[in-house]
């Protein structure tokens, strides 16, 4: 596959602050892939977040998106209109008294035709299910509704990679349910490249692969199932694996046997149950 | 409490008003202020008086609504009204009172322009949605930025102040809430003391602003936002027939209006 963002040994030290945020990054997102960033408070993984659309720059190495150089001030909106960010709260991106307008924003900044805006706001509010609420104030609608307004708002920019930092962090269990889908979907049905920075271990189940920051470090980097497997990095990362997760291992230390990993709670079941078929007959 | 400020508050409807465009609202606005300062006699106020009252019919806002909104300024116009019967020189209404007859015609007038200005302008804000009238603004002022006005980045500033209006006032409910929860106290007290009361509120209120503001502007810019150069408008105004006709009309109001001054009505 190819690699739409390559990190390529970033440091990055915030004004001010002695410790480094990042310490030789090394990382490469590949092309429609759905990677998922872990990572406890001060990890990391925020700073690594704003390096992919060049509101940080590295003090040292280099981050490239499509080719293009981070750093390059030239092609600063080359960058930017190709990598989308969704941030964590929805009330302080939002520009617009209603929603349709917020979701034009960007293609209006990129000053594209006024007949290919509406057709993008059109799209983009479809593709997030917020059609019917398009003349609505945002002030009115629920955090994860807002939080997909947002999303819309950075799909009409027709981005090839959409970041989103921790966008469910101020949300309740159903929001954080709808905007997870959502970029799922998005990464699925469209092709789009997602990253998805977040601190709820269940958000990362269904991703291609998972990266756990830690003090400015990779500390792993593989399929959610075979970074979720090791438990002991994940105690020491102060990180909870998901139940599915500690389920499995616990049942595999009791000496039972598990083929392969399935981290949903569907596939999980399904597993321990043909074991108990298997071990009956 | 705070959830019944209607300053600036947009009505949607589909009347002729709410259709116009919003500079030719906005320039009919000032037309209108212009024409009621013309208003010199009985007859002048009469005539601005059934100009609203039509534009009034026409949006479909209800005198009620219009009223809540005049309401605040109810002491004021009080203000004025008395002052204004005292300091008038003319015919005493009595022997030796300082009230006099043309003072409480002034009053009177001075009352009756107040509360014209007030409906005129609202329904301004009542019939158009704050991003048409910034965007109104900003068409009508362009010709400025060849002087270097910086047009675009003033409405930008008044349509985000205007999105962050509801935002903010939700934001100080919580913490006056969180604030009453540790037993503040706005109620009570002399008029200092509340004022003072009312920093505990400001404080959080105003850090919480500027971190708003903060992430505002890193989130402008990730959705390439660069200052109104290049910019275009997924919504296109343009100027109809009744728009034009509107403005015919505004301009014959005004100099039906400067006649009757000439005239000394």
């Amino acid at each position: 596959m190819e690699p739409v963002i390559v990190f390529e040994n970033v440091h990055y030290t915030y004004p001010g602050d002695e410790l480094e945020s990042l310490c030789g990054v090394d990382l490469q997102i590949e092309k429609s892939s759905f990677v998922a960033v872990l990572g406890h408070n001060g990890s990391g993984k925020s700073t690594l977040a704003k390096h992919m659309n060049a509101i940080l720059v590295p003090d040292e190495g280099r981050v490239t998106v499509c080719g293009v150089d981070t750093a390059d001030e030239e092609r600063i909106l080359d960058v930017r209109r190709r990598v989308g960010m969704v941030f964590q709260n929805p009330d302080n991106q939002i520009v617009a008294n209603v929603v349709e307008d917020d979701v034009a924003f960007a293609p209006e900044n990129l000053g594209v035709e006024p007949a290919q805006i509406r057709r993008r706001v059109d799209e983009a509010l479809k593709t997030v299910g917020m059609y019917e609420l398009r003349m609505h104030a945002p002030h009115l609608l629920s955090g994860g509704q807002k939080q997909r307004v947002a999303i819309a708002g950075v799909i009409a920019m027709e981005p090839e990679i959409i970041v989103l930092d921790e966008p469910t962090a101020m949300l309740d269990p159903q929001g954080r349910a709808e905007v997870v889908s959502t970029v799922t979907r998005l990464c699925r049905e469209k092709g789009m490249t997602v990253v998805l920075i977040t601190h709820h271990m269940d958000e990362c189940i269904g991703a291609d692969r998972l990266i756990i920051m830690s003090n400015g470090h990779v500390a792993a980097d593989g399929s959610p199932e075979a970074v979720f497997a090791d438990l002991s990095l994940m105690e020491r990362e102060g990180l909870t694996v998901p139940e599915t997760a500690r389920l499995l291992h616990d049942l595999r230390a009791a000496g039972m046997e598990l083929p392969d990993e399935r981290l949903d709670i569907d596939g999980c079941a399904d597993e321990i149950a043909a074991q108990f078929l298997a071990s009956e007959s | 409490m705070l959830k019944n400020v209607t300053l600036g508050q947009y009505f949607p409807g589909d009347t002729v008003v709410h259709r116009l465009d919003p500079r030719t609202k906005l320039i009919l606005v000032i037309v209108y202020i212009i024409a009621l300062f013309q208003a010199a006699g009985w007859i002048g106020y009469a005539a601005v008086t059934v100009v609203t009252l039509l534009c009034m019919a026409l949006s479909q806002i209800k005198p009620s609504t219009m009223f809540k909104g005049v309401k605040p300024m109810l002491f004021i116009i009080a203000l004025t009204a008395l002052l204004n019967i005292f300091y008038t020189t003319g015919t005493p209404v009595r022997p030796g009172w300082i009230v006099t007859w043309e003072g409480i015609a002034r009053a009177f007038q001075m009352m009756l322009r107040i509360v014209l200005l007030i409906t005129g302008t609202f329904l301004l804000t009542y019939t158009t949605s704050p991003i048409a009238l910034t965007d109104g603004l900003e068409r009508l002022l362009n010709p400025l930025k060849k002087l270097h006005v910086p047009v675009h980045e003033m409405t930008m500033m008044m349509s985000m102040a205007l999105r962050f209006i509801p935002t903010l006032i939700a934001e100080t409910d919580k913490i006056m809430s969180a604030q009453k929860a540790r037993g503040a106290d706005f109620e009570t007290g002399s008029l200092i003391s509340r004022a003072k009361a009312l920093l505990p509120i400001l404080v959080p209120l105003f850090v919480s602003a500027f971190k708003r503001a903060d992430e505002l502007a890193v989130a402008m810019e990730s959705r390439c936002y660069h200052g109104g150069e290049g910019r275009t408008r997924m919504k296109q105004m343009h100027m109809a027939a009744r728009d034009y006709a509107a403005l015919v009309l505004g301009a014959l109001f005004l100099a039906g209006m400067i006649v009757l001054k000439r005239l000394g009505l």
